[in-house]
């Protein structure tokens, strides 16, 4: 997928003047962040769990080549294939051969944002082979042409009145005059236009929540039951996954299984967990006839051992960004790339380079609500900070701020200096604000007085009134300082 | 009575220095009555986050090492700010990674570092403050003040002796209000975004004050309050508990 990641202000000056974007957005609170807060709230355990399921994810990144080749092992022995891809070109590549091996012309497709980072779809097409995505919010948003803004809601940009004008533009053979208002409405009306899809399709796509070293196993978990569909109905049954997706064992997933679904929607678990393990075996009376994992790398394993190696363990469940003010202010796309909010602020910079994604750890307020929610604890304003330390230290930030900074910190080393420059400061602001209180404009400060105004001081620094406040008792007269 | 307790050395803060010097002496009054013994270095200036946020190490590390040395030897070192008590508190231990002993200084302020409202209900378990304000407000959770420090309840309890006044909850108080230190000059539409939310939800509350324990959350909400032309007063937490709410509130007119 292409980046817009640059123009990452522009994207947020567009998302902000989009009304029906805006509308769109105002689901987030009442949503994600309300039905969180309850379901965590009847589970006493949940802060221990979260301990848990970091130092389960940790163990394993500390030894992942080892759960990595044990998981091939055990999907080998299934009679399935690994197949280890570096780039998103290999990981293409490698689909679109076992497609072609299949004579394929179809292939359904389960939510994937792995998919999604290797921009599989389009390349499927150019390739004449019609990708379906099958989860609805993936459905609406291919009709649309347009990328997810979200990574477990992908159409959480558009409103239901757009979906309904899609669906009756599309579906243009059906009732025009139907009932298209409810969420049921859509997903009866898409499921009855996917069913005839999954029966032709030659290969059926899919993500992984989790990749199971012990059973070469392979898990999604879905609420509509449309990765089941596509993963056995196709002839042929693709994961597309990136490999801190490992654990080690069953009950690791479950550990980790009982913070997901809690975390992303706010249910308990998700109505579907499947567990993939193999091809069909013989006997078998359904399941597809070929196995294949698609293990992508794509610059994660040049993140193990540095500062952002605890990335790592994100298990995609969208707290992060269902509790960020800045995503819930621009939304997704303003991000310019397959991963928002602030799993994407560090994500990103660490899978397409910070000089492409530097805006997106500097967009943010470091406000903390991802780090407080986030059910592995990763420390997402702490990368945020390494990555602009990094533009820092790579001449990155824009000149004007390292001119400021540079004055600001050559008068905050030099106390003398910095009273003199303060007062005088306090003073004229103080004299010129007085009478009003504020300021509605101010030269230089057109970044503050754009949007808000600017309150005036009140003349005279605390300093100045303290050595005042010292120097009077010291000569006996007390004095309370104002 | 000051002389008998600890002896807390006070961070002024830049903002509170510069902006609001009533909030120092609300924050020295505060630690006064409850026993401390409050001095004030004079070498202090600023604890770092401008530069520490843009990822400016450099010259982090050059300006913490002034606070270091400038709060060497206190009780305790408290400021009228969760975010600069944060600062000290949670970062400075980590910023010297390569100076063992710096760290080990830093180690030290950052143990005896507190935002004021929570060292007063925290440390020296104070209950009920001295002070009456007629009125409703509503209270800002500062974010770093509430992630970092755990600052919740402490302003609530003080806050509910205040004589006469009453606390009506703000709805979002948990919501970044959208200053985040140079984020709101840097990025000053999606920080529009997020102060509108708030100065709507603050209005919603029909509270005639706003307080808060960050002076730069309160500059920001202030500011887009009257820019809104809203009526609703603006203060330090400080200034009400410690009965120095008489004079303007932030951004109103002064007196001449």
């Amino acid at each position: 997928m292409q980046s817009t990641s640059r123009s990452f202000k522009q994207n947020a000056h567009h998302a902000l003047q989009d009304a029906t974007l805006q509308r769109a957005l105002g689901n987030i609170k009442t949503g994600f962040q309300e039905k969180r807060r309850q379901v965590i709230a009847a589970l006493p355990e949940f802060e221990a769990l979260r301990d848990a399921g970091r130092d389960i994810k940790n163990h394993t990144l500390a030894n992942l080549d080892f759960y990595l080749e044990r998981f091939e092992e055990r999907v080998t022995e299934a009679g399935g294939v690994v197949h280890w891809c570096r780039t998103p070109a290999e990981a293409r590549q490698t689909i679109l051969e076992i497609c072609r091996r299949r004579n394929a012309r179809t292939v359904t497709k389960g939510k994937s944002m792995i998919a999604e980072e290797i921009g599989l779809n389009e390349f499927l097409e150019a390739n004449a082979i019609e990708p379906v995505e099958t989860d609805l919010g993936e459905y609406i948003i291919q009709l649309r042409h347009e990328p997810p803004s979200h990574i477990i809601a992908p159409a959480i940009h558009v409103t239901r009145e757009q979906i309904a004008d899609d669906f009756r533009r599309h579906h243009s053979d059906l009732d025009p005059n139907r009932r298209l208002e409810e969420p049921r409405d859509f997903t009866d009306e898409a499921r009855a236009k996917l069913r005839d899809r999954y029966f032709q399709a030659d290969v059926g796509i899919t993500g992984a929540n989790f990749l199971i070293a012990e059973t070469g196993s392979t898990v999604i978990v879905t609420n509509e039951g449309n990765g089941d569909m596509t993963q056995l109905l196709g002839k042929a049954h693709v994961v597309v996954a990136s490999l801190e997706k490992v654990v080690p064992t069953l009950d690791d997933a479950a550990t980790i299984l009982r913070l997901l679904a809690r975390s992303a929607t706010g249910q308990e678990m998700s109505v579907y967990t499947t567990f993939s393990t193999g091809p069909r075996r013989p006997g078998d009376l359904d399941g597809p006839e070929e196995f294949h994992v698609v293990l992508l790398d794509n610059g994660r394993s040049a993140m193990l051992g540095t500062e952002f190696q605890e990335m790592l363990r994100c298990i995609r469940c969208a707290a992060c960004m269902n509790h960020c003010p800045v995503y819930a202010a621009v939304g997704g796309h303003a991000y310019g790339w397959v991963y928002p909010g602030p799993m994407g602020a560090v994500l990103t910079p660490s899978l397409i380079g910070v000089e492409e994604a530097g805006h997106l750890p500097n967009a943010s307020t470091f406000c903390g609500r991802c780090e407080s929610v986030c059910p592995m604890r990763i420390p997402l304003p702490k990368m945020m900070r390494h990555y602009r330390t990094r533009e820092y230290e790579r001449g990155l930030a824009p000149g004007t701020v390292r001119a400021g900074l540079s004055l600001w910190s050559f008068l905050a080393t030099r106390p003398s200096l910095y009273r003199f420059v303060t007062g005088m400061a306090a003073w004229t602001l103080g004299a010129l604000g007085r009478r009003a209180g504020r300021f509605k404009s101010l030269p230089m400060a057109g970044g503050w007085t754009g949007v808000r105004d600017l309150p005036a001081p009140e003349g005279r620094t605390f300093h100045t009134l303290w050595a005042e406040r010292q120097g009077a008792e010291r000569r006996g007269s007390g004095g309370t300082g104002r | 009575m000051p002389g008998s307790g600890p002896r807390v050395g006070l961070f002024v803060t830049c903002l509170v220095d510069l902006y609001r010097p009533t909030v120092g002496f609300a924050a020295v009054k505060l630690l006064e009555d409850a026993g401390c013994t409050v001095e004030v270095p004079a070498t202090q200036t600023c604890c770092g986050q401008p530069a520490y946020n843009s990822g400016d190490m450099a010259d982090t590390r050059a300006v913490a090492r002034g606070v270091i040395d400038a709060f060497e030897g206190f009780d305790y070192v408290v400021a009228p700010s969760g975010s600069c008590a944060g600062m000290i508190h949670e970062h400075y231990p980590k910023l010297f990674a390569d100076e063992p002993e710096t760290a080990q200084r830093a180690q030290h302020l950052a143990k005896r570092t507190h935002e004021l409202v929570s060292f007063l209900v925290d440390v020296l378990n104070v209950e009920r403050v001295d002070a009456a304000f007629p009125g409703t407000v509503t209270y800002h959770d500062s974010c770093s003040g509430l992630r970092e420090l755990q600052v919740k309840t402490q302003p609530r309890r003080l806050l509910g002796t205040v004589e006469g006044l009453s606390l009506t909850e703000l709805p979002s108080a948990e919501i970044c209000c959208g200053f985040g230190g140079t984020f709101c000059v840097k990025y000053p539409e999606i920080s529009d975004k997020m102060v509108t939310e708030k100065a709507r939800d603050v209005s919603a509350t029909g509270a005639g004050t706003l307080l808060a324990g960050d002076l730069g959350c309160l500059l920001n909400m202030s500011g887009k309050l009257s820019r809104l032309g809203s009526g609703t007063k603006v203060r330090h937490v400080a200034e009400v508990l410690a009965g120095m709410a008489d004079g303007p509130a932030i951004g109103e007119p002064g007196r001449e």
